[in-house]
Order: structure tokens, then sequence, then C-alpha cells
């Protein structure tokens, strides 16, 4: 039986951050990931991570705080913003003590005052902390490097399918599939954190690690807890049209400017994203393609400061930015909603389990994320949940036996999987997309329920199956993509990332999160 | 277009850019049961490496050409398909200490970030690994990626333990590479390891070592090649 103290699922920089951190407060820790510990939404983060270093221009975390808090739309909660914010000298020592090749400035007189800072959107300075335009590359991988090396196990190929709890309702452990050994394996510990990341994937056009589906929301609710804000699905503004790869807001905050296919710009290209978002949107829908310019910057400037976006933009669109315009169309990019906490990052309605990153709803973000933010809440957050998870008593480990029947049945038509994956994901895009109505929505839950998704099985033997994995993914998005369209049809008011054209004001009345439990899905 | 997966062969009825799609095509159209690696579909996450034509690709990165062959990386235990254990990169990192070993406080600069932008640009994607020749004679030998990365920890100012890292290269380390630049080759990312690890070698003699292909393994007293390594 496998038994630890602090059991971490996921390996992003939340996860990996946390395990670090338990490791250094004596405790035994395990990190189970359900694929290769170098995949996440993580490891692909490019912009940078907001800290008020005030570097470059003047700043402090009390402008910190209240840019972050104009972005929530009243949603986000003071006090967690503010533990955010004012975390985040913490956790850029702790990273820069670990090893983490920032970009620097010259001539400066600390360590922390020579990290380079860039502009991101809705920030009234440059606060975003960068590895040239590989930060989330650069993080993880010293991350990586520290936990192998601090003895921490990290179990790939371990993924999430339940919540363990004991005979006094405190979770302590989860239950996994193997997808070695192709068998249902449980690691039991005193406490269990949740770091599984968002559910950006689950949609058809989205510019995420395929590896965000929402896999531990899902066992989040299945087990009794409480899931809050999931209709605040961030679109970014900037992916390359046709293959959604991310060109970060670096973009835009180098000086980047978005035309139209007549040459005109028409949206301040530092506004917050779901103000650009809407207004591309709203270009594309007048039948107007939507274009990067970077070409004024010059070539020089660009190899310097965006080396892995030239070569994307080369690569998957085939278009030389330094000379030529990137044509481009908003794609699914973050989610702020996630597991409810607590101030101690304990998930509302368990016991024993918190959740830490992309995964939880800390109330940081409220109804629109500032660009920067979600890897300063993956690190701090994921410090801070380690100590909190350490402060209280273990849950009482109690061994159990398992019946979890994996979907497979001999002679399932197999296709039918990626029949209904392709159906659910295109119906949250059309309909439960940007630009969302009650008839939509209503008409997306149908067609949803109507997929059956529970009820699929393949044909396939379990051991080394992606097909299997692609199934339990599916089963996830779907409960996912319900309980997001009931939160957006509660949700009836115009807010942020929340846009409806059925109702288009903010509404005093709604300025509160909108919650999902157990009893709202069936 | 025709590609063949481990010698089966797959028509790929749509225009896809990338391999990796083409592998998506298939997966989804005609063999639901096929198995490979992906997650970021950008060339960030390192998971989707295979072998084209006998020469190591990111799928993702790859355009796909008719009659293209392909295979799993080598030297990896195949779990499925196209699907490899890399687990033993994790061992390496961990037998080479491929970490900040020791925290030394220090103000870093531009030419500073420079040194090691190119090494911290590695996404462990292994490609180098499966194109070193050394590996195919020496299992044990701690190749390209994993000797890249201890090169870049101890060029970094912060490292104050720099000796430690050379110190766990010397057996089946620095001195078993043939200098044959199949890795750098290889490396999607542009990393040159054979150039860094030709450093290292130049590090190892500074810090006391010497090249035991040339040298009489007794000489001198206070320093001397560790044979059996320290792990
Ligand atoms: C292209 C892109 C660019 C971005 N750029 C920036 C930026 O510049 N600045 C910024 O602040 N933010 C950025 N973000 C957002 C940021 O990267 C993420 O929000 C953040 O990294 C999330 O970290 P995490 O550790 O919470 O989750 P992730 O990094 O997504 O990690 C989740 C982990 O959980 C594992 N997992 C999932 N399900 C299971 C399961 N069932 N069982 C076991 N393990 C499981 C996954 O495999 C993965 O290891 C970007 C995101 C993307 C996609
Ligand atoms: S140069 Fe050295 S490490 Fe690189 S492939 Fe050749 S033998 Fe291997
Ligand atoms: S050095 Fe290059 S080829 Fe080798 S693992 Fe790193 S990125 Fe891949
Ligand atoms: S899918 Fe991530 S590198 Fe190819």
């Amino acid at each position: 039986m496998r038994k630890v103290d602090i059991l971490i699922v996921g390996s992003g920089i939340a996860g990996l951050s946390s395990a670090i951190k338990a490791k250094s407060l004596g405790a035994d820790v395990a990190v189970a990931t359900k694929g290769v510990a170098t995949k996440s939404n993580s490891v692909m983060a490019q912009g940078g991570m907001n800290v008020a270093l005030g570097n470059i221009d003047r700043d402090s975390p009390n402008l910190h705080i209240s840019d972050t808090l104009k972005s929530s739309h009243n949603l986000a909660d003071k006090e967690m913003v503010s533990k955010l914010c004012n975390g985040g000298i913490d956790a850029i020592k702790f990273l820069e003590e670990i090893g983490v090749p920032f970009s620097r400035l010259d001539g400066a007189d600390t360590p922390l005052k020579s990290i380079a800072q860039r502009a991101l959107g809705g920030a009234s300075a440059k606060r975003a902390c960068y590895a040239q335009d590989y930060t989330g590359l650069k993080i993880l991988h010293t991350l990586i490097d520290g936990a192998v090396n601090l003895d921490i196990p990290i179990f790939e190929g371990l993924f999430l399918l339940e919540l363990i709890k004991n005979n006094d309702s405190e979770v302590c452990g989860g239950l996994f599939f193997n997808f070695d050994s192709g068998e249902i394996e449980p690691i039991y510990a005193g406490k269990v954190i949740i770091a599984t990341g968002g559910f950006g994937a689950i949609y058809s056009k989205n510019t995420n690690s395929a590896t965000s589906t929402g896999d531990g929301l899902s066992a989040i609710l299945k087990a009794g807890g409480e899931l809050s804000n999931l209709e605040f699905v961030q679109f970014h503004p900037t992916t390359l049209k046709g293959s959604n790869i991310l060109i970060s807001e670096s973009a835009r905050g180098e000086g980047g400017y978005l035309v139209n296919c007549e040459g005109e710009r028409f949206i301040d290209e530092l506004s917050t994203r779901d103000k650009i978002a809407k207004a591309i949107f709203e270009q594309l829908k007048q039948n107007r393609e939507v274009f990067l310019d970077l070409r004024h910057i010059g070539k020089e400037k660009l190899e310097h400061l965006m080396p892995q976006e030239l070569k994307l933009i080369k690569q998957y669109a085939n278009t030389d930015a330094t000379q030529e315009l990137v044509a481009i169309e908003p794609a699914v990019h973050y989610t702020m909603g996630g597991a409810s906490v607590n101030e101690q990052f304990e998930v509302i309605g368990l016991k024993g389990c918190y959740c830490i990153g992309e995964a939880s709803n800390a109330n940081v973000h409220g109804a629109n994320r500032l660009g920067g933010n979600s890897l300063l809440e993956a690190v701090t957050f994921g410090l801070l949940g380690a100590s909190e998870a350490l402060n209280t008593t273990a849950s009482k480990i109690e061994e159990q036996k398992f019946n979890y029947i994996l979907p497979i049945a001999k002679d399932s038509d197999n296709l039918e999987v990626y029949k209904a994956k392709n159906s659910l994901s295109d119906t949250l895009f059309k309909q439960v997309g940007i630009i969302r109505d009650e008839q939509n929505l209503l008409k997306a839950l149908e067609t949803i329920e109507e997929l059956n998704i529970d009820s699929l099985k393949i044909d396939d033997t379990p051991k080394h199956s992606t097909l299997l994995i692609e199934l339990l993914e599916l089963q996830n998005a779907s409960v996912l993509a319900k309980a997001l369209i009931k939160s957006a049809l509660w949700r009836k008011e115009s807010r942020g990332a929340h846009i409806r054209s059925d109702y288009q004001d903010e509404l005093i009345e709604f300025e509160k999160n909108s919650t999902v439990s157990k009893k709202d899905l069936v | 277009m025709n590609i063949e997966i481990n010698s089966k062969s797959y028509k790929i009825e749509k225009a896809v850019a990338t391999l990796l799609e083409a592998m998506i095509y298939i997966k989804e159209n005609t063999e639901p049961t096929l198995n490979f690696d992906y997650g970021c579909k950008s060339g960030v996450c390192g998971a989707c490496s295979v072998r084209v034509n006998g020469k190591e690709k990111l799928a993702c990165s790859y355009t796909p050409q008719d009659g293209d062959k392909i295979e799993p990386l080598k030297y990896y235990p195949q779990k499925r398909d196209l699907i490899v254990d890399k687990s033993s990169q994790k061992e390496l990192l961990k037998r080479v200490k491929a970490r900040l070993i020791s925290y030394n406080e220090q103000v870093l600069n531009s030419q500073d970030e420079a040194k090691t932008q190119i090494q911290s640009d590695c996404i462990l994607c292994s490609s180098c690994y499966s194109a070193c020749p050394v590996i195919e004679v020496n299992s044990l030998f701690a190749g390209p990626f994993a000797l890249t990365k201890t090169y870049k920890y101890t060029i970094d100012k912060r490292e104050g333990a720099v000796k430690e890292h050379i110190d766990v290269i010397q057996s089946n380390g620095v001195w078993d590479c043939t200098l044959c630049n199949e890795c750098t080759l290889a490396c999607p990312q542009g990393i040159d390891p054979k150039t860094d690890i030709v450093n290292l070698r130049n590090l190892s003699v500074q810090n006391g070592y010497m090249d035991p292909n040339i040298g009489n393994m007794s000489f001198g007293g206070g320093f001397g090649f560790d044979a059996n390594g320290s792990f």
C-alpha cells in the first residue's frame, strides 16, 4: 500500500512548488500525474509572472492588488488578492534560489532587482517577470530538477479517478488508473492537494495542453466538494488562426497592434482580455479578418524579446512576423472558476483536500484574470497551500476495497468516443463561447445530455491505452461542461468574461460567485 | 498521403500541417487504439518526440511527407506503439545532480542570462538521447541532455557547488562522448550538447580531472580520476 503525508495530484507549476515546499517542511510527499511530468499548461506559459518588484516602473503590491481587483469586476476577494500579490516576493525569491534563469537587467544591486519585467494587459506597471518567452518552461523544468533531486517521487501515468474518504468523511487519498499496469490503485495520504489545472481543453478551439480536461474538478465534485464561477472562461484574443497556438500578450505589451483587414486599429491593445476578445469577435462577425501587426517593432528587437513566438508563427502560420501581418482569432485560454476554497485553500465541502493553481477558484481572478497572475497564483498558493495542509491534523488513513469499473466492453464502437468528444467541444465553442444567450445555452445542454457520454465504452486492453484515457477525460469534460452551462444560465448578466447578449448589463444582485455541487447535476 | 507507423501503412485523407495532426486523424478515423503521446501541440512539452525515417522529430512540428516511416525513440523501453518509457530521464537527472545544489547569492545581468539561455530551452524530449550512438554501446552513459543540464548549472553564477557537478560526470559522463554531433543535429530547440560537453571537459580539467583516454590514471596525488564515479 502506498501511503504518504501529502499526496499532490498534478505536476504543473502549482503541484511542484507545493511538493518542494512540503518536502522542505519535512513531509513525506508524492506527486502523481497523468502523463509525463512535462505535460501541462504550465510548461506553455510564455509572457511572464506578475510580481510588483518595481524594477522598471514604479510599482507596489498595492497597485498590483488594485489592478487585479479592477479586472475581476468586483468578484475577487480583497483578502485573497492581497495574499496573492503580497506573496509575490516570497514566490519569486523561491524561484530565484532554486535557479530559474530569468531574463535580467543590467546594473542591479540585489538579485531580485535584476529580474527583467515587461508589460502585460491590464497592468499599471511593467510587472511580469519573464524568461524570454519561455517563462513557464524554464520555471517548470527548474522545479522538476529540484523535485527529482530532493527525492520527491513523481509518479507518471497515474490518472486520478476519485478521492478516497475515511469513515469520518475526511479525504485520505486518491484512487488512480495506472497507465502502465492497466489497473486501479489507491495512494493513501494524510492530506491531498489537487493541482490538476483547468478545463480549457474541453473546448474545440483552445490554447491549452491536451491535459487540461478538468479531471481533478470532476473528482472533487463527485466527492461532495463545491465548484464555483465555472462560467468565467477566458478567451485569449490572439491565437494563430486555425492552429490556435497562443501568441502571448507580451507581443502587444511590446507595442504590437491589432488591425482589421482594412488596416484599422479598433481597440486599445493593452486593454483587458475580455474586452479585446469581444472586440475581435465582433470584427470577425462582420467578416473582417483580424491581424497582429508586429512589423514596426523591428526584427532585431523581436528576435531578442520573443524568439519562441517568431518561431511558432513561422512554423504554424508560415508567416514572417517581422515582415508580414499575422492572422489571428480568439480561443479559450484559461478557466477562472474551479474548486471553491477557504483562506487555507481547503476545498469547501471536503475535509483534508486542498486545491491550488488553475484548478481552484481561490477568488483572486473573479470574472477576468490578468495575464501573469496565474503563474503567480500557481507558485504563491502552491507554497502556501503546502504549509496550510501541513498545519492541521492529518486525515486518518483507512484501507479500503474499491470496485471502480473501467468503461471497457467487448465490441464497443471505439470511434464513438471521438464523435462524442468533437461534438461536445464544438458545441461548447459555438454555443457556450464568447457571447452567450439562454436559448443557445439550453440547446448546448440538451446536445450534451443526448451524447450520453456516461454510457460510452471502449474495446481495448486498459494497459497503455490512450483511448481509455481519452474516454475518462471525456467523461470529466462532460461533467464540467454541464456544470459550466448551469452556471452560465444562472448568471443572468454580463460580467468580465461572461458576456450574455440577452442580459447585457452588470447587475449588483449577481455580484457573487455562482456555485455548483453534486446535487445540481442529477 | 500515406505514412507508415511501425511498419503499418496508413492513409491520411485530409490536409495536415503536422505529423501529430496526421496521427490524430488516424486515431479519430481509422485506428482509435493507436497509441502516441502529445500535450502542448506547440513544441514545448517534449512528449511527442518520435523518429521519422530514422531521424528524431517532434510530431507536433514536423510536416509529414508521403511515405514517411515513423518509429518510437531508440533506447527507451517501448510501452505501446509510439509510446516509450522515459522515466529513466529523471533517474539520470538525479544521477548527474542536475539542479542548483547550493544557492550562492549573486546579482545576475543580461550577459549571465545569455550564457544559459539556450541550455535552459531544453524541453526534455530526449531526441538527443535517442540519436546518441554511445548509448547503444554503453547504456550507463549520461548522454546529451543530462550533460547539457549539468553544464547549465555549473556556469550559473548562483551555483556555489560547481565541483560537485563536475565530480559526478567523470565516469560514464563527459569522457565517454565521441563528439559525433548527432545530438546537436537532433535537438529541436537548437541546443548544442556536444559543445556543452566539450566545455564540461575543460571545466573538468580545471577542477583537476584529466581525460582518462589519454592520461595516466594514477597521475598526481591530490586529485584523480574517480573510476568508480560517485553513484
Ligand atoms: C499557452 C499558454 C500560455 C500561458 N501564459 C501564461 C503567462 O504568460 N503568465 C501566466 O501567469 N499564466 C499563463 N498561462 C496560464 C498558466 O500557464 C496556467 O494557468 C498555470 O500554469 C496553471 O498551473 P497549474 O499547475 O495549476 O496547472 P497545470 O500546469 O495545467 O498542471 C496540471 C497538472 O495536473 C495533471 N493532471 C491533470 N489531470 C490529472 C489527473 N486526472 N490525474 C493526475 N494528474 C492530472 C496534468 O497532467 C498536469 O501535470 C498560460 C497558459 C497557456 C495554456
Ligand atoms: S556528441 Fe556525444 S553526446 Fe552527442 S550524440 Fe555524439 S556521443 Fe552522444
Ligand atoms: S537537449 Fe534538445 S533534444 Fe535533448 S532533450 Fe533537450 S530539447 Fe530535447
Ligand atoms: S506535443 Fe508538446 S512538444 Fe509536441
